[in-house]
């Protein structure tokens, strides 16, 4: 079963790659999410999964992660054959089977319990993403390419470095040399402290890059405002959740050598700090999908925070994941939509949204009002979890910052949001030939639909693997 | 066999100041081919007896990182109609002195640190703490996209190096995935330059500056 996840989209890719023609090789990619989305359902609901002699296992924590970059992924492949149907001048073989083989390499990393094996999927995923940075061949999205590989490459680098401290600090105190997770988890209070403290710090700048948490983010504004909206949400929702669950195997070992007090002064600091960032950042900024970037730098410091504070927030955090995702397919998408209809994605052109695209304009005020953290939406609820969790830790000053930086964001996003979608669409605009269709506006009112029931209603099966989740993440097995 | 690592780290560090100090392009290539050449004998060495895996892995590094992938940068620069300098924002001195400061870090750093020297080489993670410092100072201070390849080549070496404490906790499987990724990403990275000088007739990531604040 653990084969299957991942090989099935990679053996998709190479059919993508092989398939001449152009205009249906696009249908293999929601063919692919389909597929993967069934096989997670049938992973996580059968028999416990592993394979490898427990190199990849999937655990509670995965179940979480796989089901919802699965759905995450299945709902954006549903956007992509009407997208590139938009694209015929180009051929779209590399970005059909780098999706595909993203979606297995992502698969790879959820799954994998050997932390060397996890960190070859990882750097395969930024290898694989590559490419479908650069779909535009501008100027502007080489530019873009260039530095989200050199970035990422060499943060995954200090990451490896710090995968080696940690295998080293077993041998060190005379243990069997292992890269296991489970016998890591189960070795790590014999583990020599300094370089269990060294190896993870480097793991979380080297995986925090990856993540894009603040001050290793450079690359990702530029990264997501050049990308399709495709790729961004995939990369805001899939990648980004990778990388997360890279740095939450690392906590684990690190909480179980009875360094959790070591690990959550960082969490805490970086999460806030990368909050402090993307609200610095994110007033008047006239780009609205760079803006998506900052919101994204914002949320990843706000689930670094939720694992650093801890108990019910280890709960919010996990919650959080999903809710953001969903709300980043619906702002991504919809923003890609609105940077078609007016061939500029710059505040000073883009006006009256609401009129122009009747279903992708109030989606994308829609998604700001839930990514922001307004009730009902699905990230309200999360947010709010978390906020309690940092009240009944008895951190009252740190709540506090929390909601001042969720309130200037909130002011900042407001801003160019509204200048987007209000008043009268400039006559450049209505002369574009895009309007809206309904296969470009369906996967962004699933996605919708999921955020805000999300806020609305959490499904008891959803609750409990949530719970599971954070067991298994505080405290060992459940 | 133990009594060979010191003296090849020492040419490693040797080299990272070569690739530092060097004006040419192209002898900064060949002073990282030569460190991949030398990783690929480290190997060989650490392990004391050669099995079939370990002789596999050393050609495989030696092939990879002294051979093919030199070979792609050199392609790179030829192909690419640049000059052959390397154009640092800080001066050949200044790096020098700063490749020194590293390595003089490194070692005191790895002084805090608790390392058994049992049957390796007391300066393994000095090596490789201050060749991973030296691939920092190449990415940040050369404006050339070729040149920070380099930098980030000579910070893997130093990671690489760092994984032979670890010969028996890395499977060759997943030794040889970190290899293939480093192939990938150079491979891909090379597809990118190449496109960087047809786009803007130069290589000189100053001209990627349009993308900020």
């Amino acid at each position: 079963m653990a084969w299957f996840l991942f090989l099935v989209p990679l053996l998709l890719a190479g059919v993508a790659a092989a398939i001449p023609t152009n205009r249906w090789r696009p249908w293999l990619v929601p063919m692919g999410g389909l597929a993967h989305l069934c096989l997670t359902g049938l992973a996580v609901a059968g028999t416990p999964v592993t394979a490898l002699k427990g190199w990849l296992v999937l655990d509670p924590l995965s179940v979480v992660v796989l089901g919802f970059v699965s759905t995450m992924f299945f709902l954006c492949s549903l956007y992509a054959p009407a997208y590139l149907a938009l694209r015929p001048d180009r051929s779209n073989r590399v970005f059909c089977a780098c999706l595909l083989a993203m979606l297995g390499m992502m698969t790879l990393v959820i799954l994998a319990h050997h932390l060397g094996l996890m960190w070859v999927a990882i750097e395969a995923t930024t290898l694989a993403t590559a490419p479908l940075l650069f779909f535009n061949h501008t100027s502007r999205s080489l530019e873009a390419t260039w530095k989200y590989l050199l970035i990422g490459s060499v943060g995954i680098a200090l990451a490896l470095l710090g995968t080696f401290f940690l295998a080293y600090s077993s041998i060190h105190e005379g243990l069997e040399p292992t890269l296991l997770l489970d016998d890591l988890v189960h070795l790590a209070p014999k583990l020599s402290p300094p370089w269990l403290h060294a190896a993870f710090v480097l793991l979380l700048v080297g995986y925090g890059t990856k993540m894009g948490l603040a001050p290793m983010h450079t690359w990702k504004p530029d990264a997501y405002g050049e990308a399709p909206g495709l790729v961004g949400a995939l990369l805001a929702g899939g990648v980004t959740s990778c990388a997360f669950l890279a740095i939450l195997r690392f906590y684990q070992i690190c909480r179980n050598a009875q360094e959790a007090a070591f690990a959550r002064e960082i969490l805490i600091f970086i999460g806030l700090f990368s909050m402090a960032v993307a609200a610095v950042f994110v007033i008047r900024q006239r780009d609205f999908k760079r803006m998506l970037a900052y919101s994204s730098v914002e949320h990843m410091g706000i689930l670094v925070l939720g694992i650093g504070i801890g108990g019910v927030a280890t709960f919010g955090a996990l919650l959080h994941m999903i809710t953001n995702g969903l709300t980043k397919g619906v702002m991504f998408l919809s923003a890609g939509n609105i940077h078609r209809a007016y061939d500029s994605k710059n505040t000073d052109d883009v006006h009256g949204a609401l009129h122009r695209l009747p279903i992708s304009g109030p989606l994308f005020l829609a998604g700001f009002l839930m990514v922001t953290g307004s009730p009902p939406g699905g990230p309200f609820i999360s947010e709010f979890t978390i906020l309690i969790g940092t009240i009944h830790a008895g951190k009252y000053f740190i709540a506090g910052l929390f909601l001042t930086l969720l309130a200037i964001v909130f002011i900042g996003m407001g801003a160019t949001v509204l200048r987007v979608v209000q008043g009268v669409p400039s006559d450049k605009a209505v002369a574009t030939p895009y309007r809206d269709r309904p296969q470009l506006v369906i996967p962004i009112l699933m996605f919708f639909v999921l955020a805000l029931a999300l806020g609305v209603w959490i499904p008891n099966p959803l609750v409990t693997h949530l719970r599971q989740a954070a067991a298994y993440l505080e405290g060992g097995h459940p | 066999m133990n009594k060979f690592i010191d003296p090849i780290l020492v040419l490693v560090l040797l080299l990272n100041f070569v690739a530092l100090g060097a004006s040419r392009m192209r002898t900064v290539i060949q002073a990282v081919a030569v460190q991949g050449m030398l990783l690929g004998i480290l190997i060989a060495l650490a392990h004391g007896h050669l099995i079939f895996w370990v002789a596999m892995m050393a050609l495989a590094t030696i092939f990879l990182k002294g051979v093919v992938i030199p070979r792609m940068l050199f392609d790179a620069i030829r192909d690419v109609v640049i000059r052959r300098e390397v154009e640092p924002i800080v001066g050949f001195i200044a790096s020098l002195f700063l490749g020194a400061v590293g390595t003089g870090l490194a070692v005191l750093f790895s002084r805090t640190l608790p390392i058994d020297h049992g049957e390796m080489g007391s300066l393994i993670v000095p090596a490789a703490l201050s060749t991973v410092l030296t691939g920092f100072l190449m990415l940040t201070t050369r404006t050339k996209a070729i040149t920070q390849v380099v930098g980030y080549l000579i910070l893997e070496n130093g990671v690489f190096i760092f994984g032979m404490l670890l010969m028996e906790a890395v499977p060759f499987l997943v030794e040889l995935g970190v290899l293939l990724d480093l192939f990938v990403a150079i491979f891909v990275m090379g597809i990118i330059i190449h496109k960087i000088s047809r786009e803007f007739s130069s290589v000189s990531t100053q001209m990627l500056s349009e993308l900020k604040e």
